[in-house]
């Protein structure tokens, strides 16, 4: 069976979203939490803009109007061991 | 919109969802009012702990019974809310620490829960990558049948339940004004209409305080930010959520497999700021990788923040207030509303359904504050 991948972190494909959209989540921040969108590594680099589109596509409402979801921070994954790391350590 | 309602409930996280299915399934005509989104306040943001393990007598016992509920509630609202049990290990440092401990598992174990207390050289059985020298432990406290569940997926599932019973939620609806007569609740107003009612829930989080304040009931609660941290995933190292009041830190290894975790901020002040900051990162780093050093080549993916709307005794405001009649207070969780919330829910439902009084709602009550001697709980963590 063909399967569009939306999210490579998480696994999730494009039925998937379809499907969370169909069952009444049609907030990106609830799409986030109810399937792990935006979640992993990449932070949702590579799935938020696919997401947002198929939200446009399903309700109709802009992709321009269909906020990005809270920024976490650190932007790119850092060990713990630099960030536990004093200030002037080398 | 709905022009009217048995029930009014202010906030759509864990407990005002949950509250919604437990209402329409005994019938009543139910509408919860969510400002933005279902657990986007304390619910979304929590560290999906849940402990039975406390110093209160309530708390322990709410918790207790809580636990019994969760166990079959996958099956109950038909949805897989992530429910497991790895227990809690709770680290002990010293002497005064012990002390407490001994009488919070005398006290639990009266409640019929099987709590135990750990030589340092049985921590390292429970978690094996803990470093009992470098948490500098001389005991802990465990408890099996603690665990954890997915707070967001607890949270959906009771408000598809509730739905499916015939209650009504809107999302990103704003509650204005609420207007009373006489002292009793006539309606509430939202910036789409509305909804005559004559019980109304402030189940609203860290803005409960501003929904009293609307029909002059002051509420003792202060936010308090606080930080949590996401790993990337690892292959399953340790079941139990480890916590240790001394340094504030709690951390698990969730289903998917991420180490999730906080600590407060030393000298954080209470307020509503949001954005994460470094201070939280390093001394999380430090402190995780002191009590499990291996944990210093594992990769930190993102932090966030939510809030505890903490009250002066660390304790739940539940139940109806004296100053308006069918406005019912649920709210001022300090940290733990998402795993006490099928009992709250099931009190709540009681007092609502039948007018039930109980001695649980008696203490919890918005009066405790005025005057009378309050009994605090000691065993918060993050």
């Amino acid at each position: 069976m063909k399967r569009s991948i939306v999210c490579r972190c998480e696994d999730i494909s494009e039925e998937d979203v379809i499907h969370a959209i169909e069952e009444g989540y049609t907030d990106i921040e609830e799409l986030r939490k109810k399937l792990r969108i935006g979640m992993g590594p990449c932070q949702g680099r590579v799935c938020i803009q696919l997401v947002a589109r198929i939200l446009e596509k399903k309700t109709g409402k802009k992709v321009a109007h269909i906020p990005l979801p809270t920024v976490r921070p650190p932007l790119v994954p850092v060990s713990l061991g630099t960030l536990a790391c004093e200030k002037d350590e080398k | 919109m709905k022009s009217k309602a048995d029930v009014v409930i202010i906030g759509g996280g864990v407990n005002g969802c949950s509250l919604a299915y437990h209402l329409a399934k005994k019938g009543f005509d139910v509408v919860l009012v969510e400002k933005k989104y279902l657990s986007s306040g304390a619910t979304g943001a929590c560290g999906a702990g849940i402990r039975q393990q406390w110093s209160t007598k309530e708390n322990a016992s709410l918790a207790i019974q809580s636990v019994k509920i969760f166990e079959q509630l996958s099956k109950e609202l038909g949805q897989d809310i992530e429910f497991r049990q790895g227990g809690y290990l709770i680290a002990v440092h010293d002497e005064k620490e012990m002390k407490q401990a001994e009488k919070n598992v005398a006290m639990q174990r009266s409640l019929g829960l099987k709590v135990d207390i750990l030589k340092p050289e049985e921590i390292t059985d429970v978690v094996p990558i803990l470093d009992v020298k470098g948490m500098s432990a001389i005991g802990a406290t465990f408890c099996p049948t603690d665990g954890h569940a997915n707070p967001f997926k607890t949270t959906f599932a009771y408000a598809d339940a509730a739905r499916k019973c015939g209650a009504t939620i809107y999302t990103h609806t704003m509650v204005t004004d609420m207007k009373i007569t006489k002292k009793i609740i006539r309606a509430v107003v939202t910036d789409k209409g509305s909804i005559k009612t004559s019980v109304v829930v402030n189940a609203a989080g860290i803005d409960s305080k501003s929904i009293a304040e609307m029909v002059n009931v002051k509420l003792p609660l202060t936010p308090f930010r606080k930080e949590i941290m996401a790993t990337e995933r690892l292959q399953p190292l340790f079941e139990a959520m480890v916590i240790s009041f001394k340094d504030g830190i709690y951390f698990s290894q969730q289903k998917e497999g991420q180490i999730v975790g906080g600590i407060p901020i030393p000298e954080e002040k209470s307020g509503y700021k949001t954005m994460p900051t470094f201070t939280f990162l390093q001394h999380m780093a430090q402190t995780l990788t002191r009590y499990a050093p291996v944990l210093k080549h594992v990769n930190l993916l993102r932090h966030w923040t939510g809030f505890y709307d903490v009250t002066p005794d660390a304790r739940p405001i539940l139940g109806e207030v004296k100053e308006v009649k069918g406005f019912i207070q649920c709210n001022g969780f300090s940290g733990h509303g998402f795993m006490i919330s099928p009992m709250v829910s099931n009190i709540l439902t009681e007092l609502i359904v039948k007018g039930k009084k109980s001695d649980v709602l008696e203490n919890l009550s918005l009066e405790r504050f005025k005057g009378k001697k309050i009994e605090k709980e000691l065993s918060v963590v993050g």
